[in-house]
C-alpha cells in the first residue's frame, strides 16, 4: 500500500453508477434507498434497481444470499440504473464474487476487510484471497476496516451486543460513500431519527456509524478523492422517489378516492406483487377495500363479484397466478363486467425466478382464456408511469365493460425514480355511468359508438336481470345457442376492444420519420431503449423509437408507423412476443432481439445492436 | 316507502325451465319462489349466484338479479358481491360436485369467514349435467359412467365437512318435503352468517331413488330424524326410537328401553363434538338421517368486521391522500 500522503482530488462527473452488495441480512436495500433519497435531494436525477436474492434467509456469506442495490445518479435525465457499476461496495466475499465481473477496468471496489475470513472466502468459492492474490489488479480496490471501525465507534453503547453493533456497519459504509460523493448526512440522520429515534441504542449506534464512515473518508486518505455530480435540470415541482408497486397502489387509491364507488381489491400473496396488497390494505380510509383471498382463482372471482355489485373490482398477481385466473377472466369478458388485472411479471415458466424481471406474459394476457375472449392490455413504462397507467386501466375497464390487463414487472415493481407528485384535484375524473330508466332496460343493449353495455347492479330498483358465462342473445342477454347470434356476439366482443383504439393516445415516435431503423418496445424496457437510441444518435446513427403503452388494442396509427421504416427491431425480455404479434397482424418483417436472463437490457448491448443494423452517418 | 307486497309471481321469469320432467329441482325452485316474497326484502336487494351444474341453472328462472358464474366459484363471487354491498340478500345455488369437488376450497373458506350468504346445496349424489359421473357424495362402490367397476372414493358427509370448516348454520332438508324446505329456507335467511343448507334432491334420470328410504311413505318415519331445538331426539310413527349418548358417539335405542332423561335433547348451539356426532348418524346405515337445523350459532359475520374496519379507518384521524402521496421524504425543485 502506498505510504505517502495521497494528493486529494475533487472532480466532477456527469453520472455515476454505484452498487451496494452484501449478505441479505446486511441491510443493502436500506443503504441503497437512503443513498437514493440523498442523491435526489441533492438535485440529481436518479434511477435505481434492487437485486434481491430469492431465498428469505440464505446461509450467511453464501452466494445465494447476496442482496444488491444499484443506483445511477446524474446531472442529466437518466432512464436506467446503469449498465455496469462504476463503484462497488461489497460487504463480504460472496458479494464481491457475484458482482466484481461487472465492473469495467479501473472501476472502484470498496470492501469490508474483516469479512474476508477463510470461512467466508470458502463459502464464496474463493480458493485464495482476491485481496491478496492479484486477481483484482484491473480495479482500484480499497479494503476498509468497516467492521472494525464500527465496533470501535460503538464501544460505549453497552446496551447492544457485538452482533447488533456489527449490523450497523452498513451505515458506516453509507457514510463513507456519502463522503466520496460530497453528500450531506442530514437526510439520513433525519431518517434514522424518525425510524429509530436518536435516543434509542439502535438509533444512536446507526447515527454514530454513519458519521464515522464519513469521517473515515476524510481522515484515512486511502481513497484519493471525491466526485461531485451536479444537479440535473428537472421541471419544477414537488417530487418524491417512488417504486412501481407503490405508484400502482397510489394510482388505485386515487381512483377509489375520486369515484363514488369503492375499489375492491382481492389478491393472494405472490412475489413480486404482494407489496401492492400490503400498501392498499393500509388505505381503508380512501375508498379501497382489500380482501386476501384463499387462492388466486378466488381472488379473481371476488373481484368479479364486486364488479357485479357495482364496485371497481380488481386483482393482482404474477405469472403463475394469472395463469390460474384464466377461466374467471373469461367469465368477466363473456359477461362484459369491468375488471382490472395486474400482472407484475416475473421470469417464468412455471415458478421460474420469482424475484427476476421478464416480460413473457404478453401472450398470456392476449390469449390466456378459452375461446375468443379479447381483453384490453396496457403496460406502464417506468415506475412513476404505473400511477398513470393503472388509472387508464380503470378508465377503459369501466367505460367499455371489459377486463383490462396491466402488465408491470419485477423491475418496475421494485426500482424507483423521482415522481412529480400530482394533486388529486388535478387528476381527470373517471366517469362512472349507471342507467337511470328501468323501463325497457336490456342488459346487453349497446351504445352505438363504444359497443359497451349498461352497468346495472343489485340494489337498483327495477333493473333485475340475469347474466352468466353461457352465450347470450344480443340485447336481452337470454341464453342463446343460435349460430348467427354466436358469430355476431363473438365479432362484437372483438370489435368493442378494437374500437378502443380511437379512444387512446396514438403511437408516438421519438426520432425522424426517415430514420433507417425503428426500435419498438413495451413495458419496462423503455428506459434502456430510450437511452440507447439517444446514444446511437449522438454517434451519428439514424434511429427512432416507438414505445407501446397500449398493446390491445394497438394504437390506431401502429401500422402506419411500422411501415414508415425500412427496418424494425423489437428488443424484448422474452423470446419475441410483441415481435410475433406485430408480424402476424401486419405481415411486416420485424426483427426480434430476445433477452431472457432475468436481467434488464444493458444500454451497451442495445447500442451495439443498433450499430450493427445501421450505417454510420 | 310503501310498495305493494311481493308475491310468488314477482319472482317468476318468462324463461322456459329446462330441467328434466320429474327433477327434484322444480320443487326447490317453487319453494324458493314462495319464500323470497315472504322475507320482507325489496326485490332489487336479492341476488342469486350459482356455479355450474343442473342446480346452477336456477337463477335464470327467478326474476331477481342473478349471476350464473363458473364451476365451483360461486362462493367467491358471492363474497366479492357482499363486500361491494353488504346489505344484499345473497343466495348461492350449488350442487354436490360444484361445492365439494372443484368448489371445495371456496366453500370451506366462505364458511370459515362466515359471510352472510344463504347456500342451497342441491345434493343428488351424482353429476347430472355432464350425464352421470360419480360425485364426492356418491357412495363407495357406486357404478357410474366414470366408475364402471364401482367408485373407490369414500364420500364426504356434507354437514360434517361444513361444520369442520367452522360453519355457523348447518341444516338439511329434502326436495319432497315442501313445508320443511320452506321452513328451513326461512331459518337460513334469518341467520346472520353463512347458512349451509343441504337439500337432498332426486335426479330421476341419473340417480333415481337415491333418497327413497327417506321419502317412501312406508319407511320415512323410521329413517328421518326431524330436529327441533330443545326437543328430544325421538322418531318413529309412535316415537319408538330415540338417541342416547354412547361415549363420544350417539347411539340408537328403543325409547321404551331408556329413561327419558337419557334421551339427547337437540341443542342448535351445542358443542362441535355433539353436532359432528349427530351428523355422523347420516353415515350409519342403522341410524336415522338427521333433518332440519343441526347448528345455528350467532357469531359476527365477515362483512360486519369488514365494514367495521373500514368505518373505523374512515372516522379515525388520517392524513389526506395528497399528504400520503407526498410522504415523508419529498423535495422541491424550484422554477
Amino acid at each position: 500500500m502506498n505510504q505517502m500522503k495521497l494528493h486529494r482530488t475533487a472532480r466532477e462527473a456527469d453520472s455515476v453508477i454505484v452498487r451496494f452488495a452484501g449478505d441479505s441480512g446486511d441491510g443493502m436495500q436500506l443503504t441503497g434507498s437512503r443513498f437514493s433519497e440523498t442523491s435526489a435531494l441533492a438535485g440529481n436525477d436518479i434511477a435505481t434497481l434492487p437485486d434481491y436474492p430469492a431465498e428469505i434467509r440464505a446461509p450467511a456469506g453464501s452466494l445465494g444470499g447476496v442482496s444488491g442495490f444499484q443506483i445511477q445518479f446524474a446531472s442529466h435525465r437518466v432512464f436506467t440504473p446503469g449498465d455496469r457499476p462504476d463503484v462497488l461496495i461489497a460487504m463480504n466475499p460472496a458479494a464481491l464474487a457475484r458482482n466484481v465481473a461487472e465492473l469495467p477496468d479501473g472501476g472502484t471496489v470498496i470492501v469490508d476487510e474483516a469479512a474476508f475470513t477463510t470461512k467466508n472466502l470458502n463459502r464464496a468459492g474463493f480458493e485464495t484471497n482476491p485481496l491478496e492474490d492479484g486477481s483484482l489488479e484491473r480495479l482500484t480496490v480499497h479494503a476498509a476496516p468497516i467492521t472494525k471501525s464500527t465496533l470501535t465507534a460503538l464501544d460505549e453503547i453497552s446496551e447492544l451486543t457485538k452482533r447488533e453493533k456489527e449490523r450497523c456497519r452498513n451505515f458506516f459504509a453509507l457514510g463513507l460513500t456519502y463522503w466520496m460523493f460530497e453528500r450531506s448526512l442530514d437526510p439520513t440522520k433525519k431518517w434514522i431519527a424518525t425510524k429509530f429515534g436518536l435516543d434509542t441504542p439502535v438509533g444512536r449506534a446507526n447515527a454514530i456509524a454513519l458519521q464515522k464512515g464519513y469521517d473515515y473518508g476524510i481522515t484515512a486518505e486511502v481513497i484519493p478523492g471525491t466526485v461531485l455530480v451536479k444537479p440535473a435540470p428537472i421541471a419544477p415541482g414537488r417530487y418524491r422517489s417512488i417504486t412501481g408497486n407503490t405508484a400502482t397502489a397510489y394510482g388505485i387509491a386515487s381512483v377509489g378516492q375520486q369515484c363514488q364507488r369503492p375499489v375492491v381489491y382481492a389478491g393472494y400473496p405472490i412475489t413480486p406483487a404482494s407489496d401492492i396488497l400490503h400498501e392498499l390494505s393500509k388505505l381503508k380510509a380512501y375508498g379501497v377495500e382489500t380482501i386476501q383471498a384463499e387462492d388466486e382463482i378466488a381472488a379473481a372471482c371476488m373481484a368479479i363479484g364486486a364488479s357485479y355489485g357495482g364496485a371497481l373490482g380488481m386483482t393482482a398477481s404474477s405469472g403463475p397466478g394469472i395463469a390460474l385466473k384464466g377461466e374467471a377472466i373469461g367469465l368477466a369478458a363473456a359477461t362484459e363486467l369491468p375488471l382490472v388485472i395486474i400482472d407484475v411479471q416475473r421470469a417464468g415458466p412455471s415458478t421460474g425466478m420469482p424475484t427476476k424481471a421478464e416480460q413473457s406474459d404478453l401472450f398470456l394476457a392476449m390469449n390466456g382464456r378459452n375461446g375468443e375472449s379479447p381483453c384490453v392490455v396496457v403496460a406502464p413504462r417506468s415506475p412513476a408511469d404505473c400511477f398513470d397507467m393503472i388509472r387508464e386501466a380503470f378508465r377503459i375497464s369501466t367505460k367499455y365493460m371489459v377486463p383490462v390487463f396491466f402488465l408491470s414487472d419485477a423491475y418496475l415493481a421494485n426500482s424507483a425514480e423521482p415522481w412529480r407528485i400530482p394533486s388529486l384535484a388535478s387528476l381527470p375524473a373517471i366517469e362512472l355511468e349507471a342507467p337511470t330508466d328501468a323501463e325497457g332496460f336490456l342488459p346487453y343493449e349497446r351504445d352505438p359508438e363504444t359497443l359497451s353495455r349498461p352497468w346495472a347492479f343489485p340494489g337498483m330498483e327495477g333493473f333485475e336481470h340475469r347474466i352468466g358465462g353461457l352465450e347470450k342473445a344480443e340485447g336481452t342477454g337470454h341464453i342463446s345457442y343460435d349460430p348467427a347470434n354466436h358469430q355476431h356476439m363473438s365479432e362484437l366482443r372483438r370489435d368493442k376492444v378494437e374500437r378502443i383504439a380511437s379512444d387512446i393516445e396514438p403511437l408516438e415516435v421519438d426520432g425522424d420519420l426517415d430514420a433507417e431503423l425503428l426500435l419498438v418496445s413495451w413495458g419496462s424496457t423503455w428506459g434502456a431503449i430510450h437511452t440507447a437510441v439517444h446514444q446511437a444518435r449522438r454517434r451519428g446513427r439514424a434511429v427512432a423509437h416507438a414505445h407501446f403503452r397500449h398493446l390491445a388494442p394497438l394504437p390506431a396509427n401502429t401500422e402506419e408507423v411500422l411501415r414508415a421504416y425500412p427496418k424494425v427491431l423489437a428488443p424484448e425480455l422474452n423470446l419475441g412476443q410483441l415481435a410475433s404479434l406485430l408480424r402476424a397482424r401486419f405481415l411486416i418483417d420485424i426483427e426480434s432481439f430476445a433477452k431472457i436472463q432475468g436481467q434488464p437490457f444493458r444500454v451497451s448491448e442495445l447500442v451495439h445492436r443498433i450499430l450493427e443494423l445501421t450505417e454510420p452517418a | 316507502m310503501n310498495r305493494p307486497a311481493l308475491t310468488r309471481k314477482d319472482f317468476q321469469t318468462d324463461q322456459d325451465v329446462r330441467w328434466c320432467p320429474g327433477c327434484g329441482d322444480y320443487a326447490i325452485l317453487a319453494t324458493l319462489q314462495k319464500v323470497l316474497p315472504e322475507l320482507g326484502v325489496a326485490k332489487e336487494n336479492i341476488a342469486i349466484v350459482s356455479g355450474i351444474g343442473c342446480s346452477s341453472r336456477l337463477p335464470y328462472y327467478v326474476d331477481t338479479f342473478g349471476f350464473h358464474t363458473i364451476h365451483g366459484r360461486a362462493f367467491a363471487v358471492a363474497t366479492g358481491l357482499k363486500a361491494a354491498n353488504p346489505d344484499l340478500s345473497v343466495w348461492v345455488i350449488t350442487g354436490d360436485g360444484d361445492s365439494m369437488s372443484i368448489g371445495g376450497n371456496h366453500l370451506i373458506h366462505a364458511l370459515r369467514r362466515n359471510v352472510d350468504l344463504n347456500i342451497l346445496m342441491f345434493n343428488n349424489r351424482i353429476y347430472g349435467l355432464t350425464k352421470g359421473q360419480y360425485s364426492p357424495t356418491s357412495e363407495l362402490g357406486k357404478q357410474t359412467k366414470s366408475s364402471p367397476f364401482g367408485s373407490i372414493d369414500r364420500p364426504f358427509e356434507p354437514l360434517q365437512l361444513a361444520m369442520g370448516a367452522q360453519a355457523t348454520f348447518v341444516a338439511r332438508t329434502i326436495d319432497r318435503e315442501a313445508k320443511h324446505m320452506a321452513a328451513t329456507f326461512h331459518r337460513a335467511a334469518a341467520h346472520k352468517g353463512t347458512s349451509f343448507v343441504e337439500i337432498y334432491q332426486n335426479c330421476n334420470i341419473f340417480n333415481d331413488g337415491a333418497y327413497a328410504p327417506l321419502t317412501d311413505r312406508d319407511t320415512k318415519h323410521d329413517t328421518q330424524l326431524l330436529l327441533a331445538d330443545g326437543e328430544p331426539l325421538v322418531w318413529g310413527k309412535e316415537g319408538e326410537h330415540c338417541i342416547v349418548r354412547n361415549g363420544f358417539d350417539l347411539a340408537v335405542r328403543a325409547t321404551a328401553d331408556v329413561d327419558p332423561s337419557e334421551i339427547v335433547v337437540h341443542d342448535e348451539r351445542g358443542s362441535q363434538g355433539y353436532h359432528q356426532a349427530l351428523a355422523a348418524l347420516t353415515l350409519d346405515p342403522e341410524a336415522p338421517v338427521p333433518m332440519g337445523v343441526v347448528r345455528a350459532l350467532d357469531l359476527p359475520t365477515y362483512e360486519a368486521r369488514f365494514t367495521a374496519q373500514i368505518d373505523h379507518a374512515a372516522h379515525a384521524s388520517h392524513p389526506s391522500l395528497d399528504e400520503i402521496f407526498v410522504g415523508r421524504h419529498s423535495w422541491e425543485i424550484g422554477a
